[in-house]
């Protein structure tokens, strides 16, 4: 009949003629599934009992949601560690933003020239690749264990986080509003402060929100693992040193309605934007 | 300077009120500043002088002596490890998040309840930070990679779930008008509008969730004595500073691996 | 909630002024119209109400029975309750009450399997194609049979191969079949409309439905996509309900035209019908607006 379909060995019409593209796609897919059902058997599961893991962690969980209860903190003196936390993240989300501001406009292409663009990116990518943890080690042992060293290396990922976002919100303004003002002879800090920034005040709020509520996890895991105090730590130390599922229940109900107070926030901020 | 002629006497004052605006909303940020820095102790000061110390330390520690050399086996052995958690959990999470995010996503919801229903557990289960999830986790599975699995798996799915939702919202709302317009039933809508509509862009957000469990992998293992996170502790512990670094420069080259293979993937696949 | 902007009204509103006169050569008038005057009724609608909020109704009162073969207009001005109406003829969207009758039964009874059914009588194409981009035409136009299929056969693909003949015929009927086995991102509007065409006519359709089917497409394109679909109507007795938005479009491919104003009917007659004072109760005012904008 047509010349244009093809036909199987059998001489039944093919519906798809996959091209190169979604012949690769699904490689990579079948590929990827092989490689998780193989990860599951190369994983090292030594002294694993899977039962009792099982059911052990279903008792754990229910006494933790179930039963809630502060036993060797206070009510009072956890919500003073959420401020803590909240402060911790507070400060690296400022501290970085400010840093991040002054580098994305290196960063954005029509704002800055492609070498200083590329290096400032280079620069980022391997920043962002060292764990905020191992971060905020490295520094603790220039400046001590503490809120100093957990400050700063969050500032680090918050400036890889937030140079990229900033820098791809200036590459989208109007490229004419620039030239307006470039055509009138004004200077770039004129031009940064009278288009760049009014321009795109909405996204860089909503994308700094958004980074606060990042860090407030990231704070959360810096005081259960790298000294920085506040409610992380009070969780690692109820749930490592006293076993006390009903404190870490407490403790999880507080971390979790703070961080959904701050999600919804940021996520009406982003539809604002 | 036509410009300025044209500025009017009420311009000024809207002009001078913004200004007004700006440097009362300065001057709140840096309260908030000096508050929370007195709250946690932070000294602005210290914190300047220890980037540059830090960064030389870590530098200085670079020259890796015969010693270290030798333990770059066991060093590699736990980042595969650890890299392997990371990518399994990433791609089970995936799939238990496509499953939620077709019922979650209201262009595909069967019904309202299971709609809020799919979103409520995605969001316990990503507002419980990782950290948690470790720490409870550890007690009954022990120092192993299934704690580990589990703990980044409940982060993992409650993103993945949100970004899901997303995309399939964005991209295959009149498709799915379309078939189900044709008498085709739920599960043929689902396989043939949103499945291969919104395929691609899930696969992006899977590799950047594998980018990112990376490096919540080894915050996981720090706390719960597996992987590369453990090796990273227990040197630091030593004071054995070549060793922290030529680990963190083994992660770094990791997840550069990583980022590099994703982007190529993202370019000439998706 | 508006109707209308679930069509992506930004696309529609912003070209009106261009829309209206719109650029379509004169031809001589079309013969075939005045035998469709006896065709049989096969769709009753009667007294449809639809409020999407409890103070705004959408749609008031609506009745008109629909003829076997017949081209449909229904123009008025957005907002009207177009595109409602015609989501309601396949209970897309739900209407709060009145009754329709097709092939002697009450769709708005209907559930499930017999829903599904009656969907497959009825095919529709859209402003937007709502094609699925990253598969072939082929595949795109099998999707009409999914209907006819259980869940797994449809989900396996598993399409007769008298199906796949038949898809290819219709395929290369509307002259598209080198683009048989591209992906329906690769194509142009109108490409991507007649292929919309062929997915609603290998249902095997009594009627299909076309929300503003040119409305996003250039002259040329429009005329082609009129043009066949007038052409089904006539070689295939297949009933053409079309939203419009431009009138001449429609006094020129039509049989019958329904003016919609504010949810209610304020005309059902013949192209040749229309007059300068029916025009203004189907627009208003707006028309004086689109008119000298």
């Amino acid at each position: 009949m047509s010349t244009y379909v093809d036909r199987n060995s059998k001489g039944n019409i093919k519906i798809s003629r996959p091209n190169k593209g979604q012949m690769r796609f699904r490689i990579l897919l079948i590929a990827t599934v092989l490689f998780t059902i193989a990860g599951f058997f190369m994983m090292d599961y030594k002294g694993l009992e899977l039962w009792p893991a099982i059911t052990g962690t279903i008792e754990n969980i229910k006494d933790m949601f179930l039963s809630p209860q502060f036993n060797q903190t206070t009510f009072g003196n956890a919500v003073w560690q959420v401020i803590v936390t909240l402060s911790l993240a507070f400060l690296s989300t400022v501290l970085g933003a400010v840093l991040s501001l002054f580098l994305a406009f290196g960063t954005a292409m029509n704002l800055s020239k492609p070498w200083l663009s590329n290096t400032i990116k280079a620069f980022i990518t391997v920043v962002r690749a060292v764990p905020t943890v191992l971060w905020v080690l490295i520094f603790a042992i220039a400046a001590g264990l503490g809120s100093v060293a957990a400050v700063i290396g969050m500032v680090f990922h918050s400036i890889a986080y937030l140079v990229k976002a900033y820098s791809e919100a200036f590459e989208e303004i109007d490229e004419g509003k620039i030239e307006a003002l470039r055509a009138t002879g004004s200077s770039y800090t004129h031009i940064l402060f009278h288009v760049v920034i009014p321009q795109t005040k909405s996204f860089l709020i909503a994308w700094t929100f958004l980074r606060f509520e990042i860090n407030f996890g990231v704070a959360v895991a810096m005081g259960a693992a790298a000294g920085a105090g506040g409610i992380g730590y009070e969780l690692f130390m109820s749930s490592g040193f006293y076993y006390d599922m009903n404190e870490v229940g407490a403790i999880t109900y507080m971390i979790l309605i703070v961080a959904i107070i701050l999600e919804v926030i940021a996520n009406k901020l982003k539809a604002a934007a | 300077m036509e410009k300025t002629s044209s500025i009017h006497a009420s311009d000024i004052n809207i002009i001078r009120k913004k200004h007004m605006r700006l440097f009362i909303a300065g001057l709140i940020l840096l309260a908030l500043i000096v508050v929370t820095g007195t709250i946690t102790n932070y000294n602005h000061i210290d914190g300047l002088v220890s980037v540059p110390a830090a960064l030389q330390w870590l530098f200085a520690n670079m020259y890796f002596s015969g010693s270290t050399l030798s333990r770059l086996p066991t060093v590699l052995r736990l980042l595969w490890e650890t890299v392997l958690i990371s990518i399994v959990s990433t791609t089970t999470a995936a799939f238990f998040a496509m499953l939620f995010a077709i019922v979650g996503s209201k262009r595909t919801s069967v019904n309202g309840f299971l709609m809020y229903f799919a979103k409520l557990v995605a969001s316990i289960s990503r507002n419980i930070p990782v950290v948690a999830w470790a720490l409870i986790l550890v007690l009954s599975f022990g120092t192993n990679a299934a704690t580990g699995f589990l703990a980044l798996f409940f982060g993992t799915f409650g993103f993945l779930v949100r970004a899901f939702i997303e995309t399939i919202d964005e991209t295959s709302g009149d498709t799915v008008e379309a078939l189900k317009a044709t008498g085709a039933t739920y599960p043929q809508v689902i396989s043939k509008a949103v499945i291969p509509e919104s395929m691609p862009q899930m696969f992006s957000w899977v590799l950047f969730m594998i980018e990112t469990n990376i490096r919540s992998a080894t915050l996981v293992g720090l706390l719960t004595g597996t992987g590369i996170g453990y090796l990273f502790d227990l040197y630091y512990k030593q004071l054995n500073y070549e060793m922290v670094s030529l680990i963190t420069l083994a992660i770094v080259v990791a997840v550069l691996a990583i980022e590099v293979v994703s982007n190529w993937i993202r370019r000439e696949i998706l | 909630m508006n109707v209308e902007t679930l069509t992506r009204p930004e696309q529609t509103t912003g070209k009106k002024t261009q829309e209206v006169v719109f650029p379509f050569p004169e031809e001589k008038a079309d013969d075939t119209r005045q035998a469709d005057r006896n065709k049989p009724v096969i769709m009753e609608i009667s007294n449809i109400d639809k409020s999407y909020s409890a103070n705004k109704k959408v749609l008031k009162d609506i009745s008109f029975d629909i003829r076997k073969g017949e081209v449909l207009s229904i123009i008025g001005p957005s907002g009207a309750g177009k595109s409602t109406l015609l989501r309601i003829i396949n209970r897309m969207i739900e209407p709060n009450s009145g009754s329709i009758r097709f092939q002697d039964k009450d769709t708005l009874n209907m559930k499930g399997r017999s829903l599904r059914n009656m969907r497959t009588d009825i095919g529709m194409i859209f402003q937007h194609y709502n094609l699925v981009d990253r598969l072939s035409v082929f595949e795109n136009v099998l999707h009409g049979r999914l209907g006819y299929k259980s869940s797994l056969q449809g989900i396996f693909s598993m399409y007769s191969e008298a199906e796949k003949e038949k898809a290819v015929e219709i395929i290369s009927e509307l002259g598209i079949e080198e683009q048989i086995y591209k992906r329906c991102d690769e194509l142009s509007g109108g490409q991507k409309q007649r292929v919309g065409i062929a997915r609603a006519l290998i249902q095997d359709p009594k009627i299909i439905l076309c929300d503003e089917p040119i409305a996003s497409l250039d002259p040329n394109s429009s005329k082609i996509i009129m043009e066949y679909l007038r052409r089904i109507s006539r070689e295939r007795d297949i009933t053409i309900i079309v939203n419009l938005h431009q009138l001449d479009v429609a006094k020129q491919y039509s049989d019958r035209i329904i003016g919609l104003n504010d949810g209610s009917i304020v005309f059902n007659d013949a192209p040749e019908a229309i007059t300068a004072e029916s025009i203004n109760r189907i627009y208003g005012s707006k028309l004086d607006e689109l008119i000298v904008e």
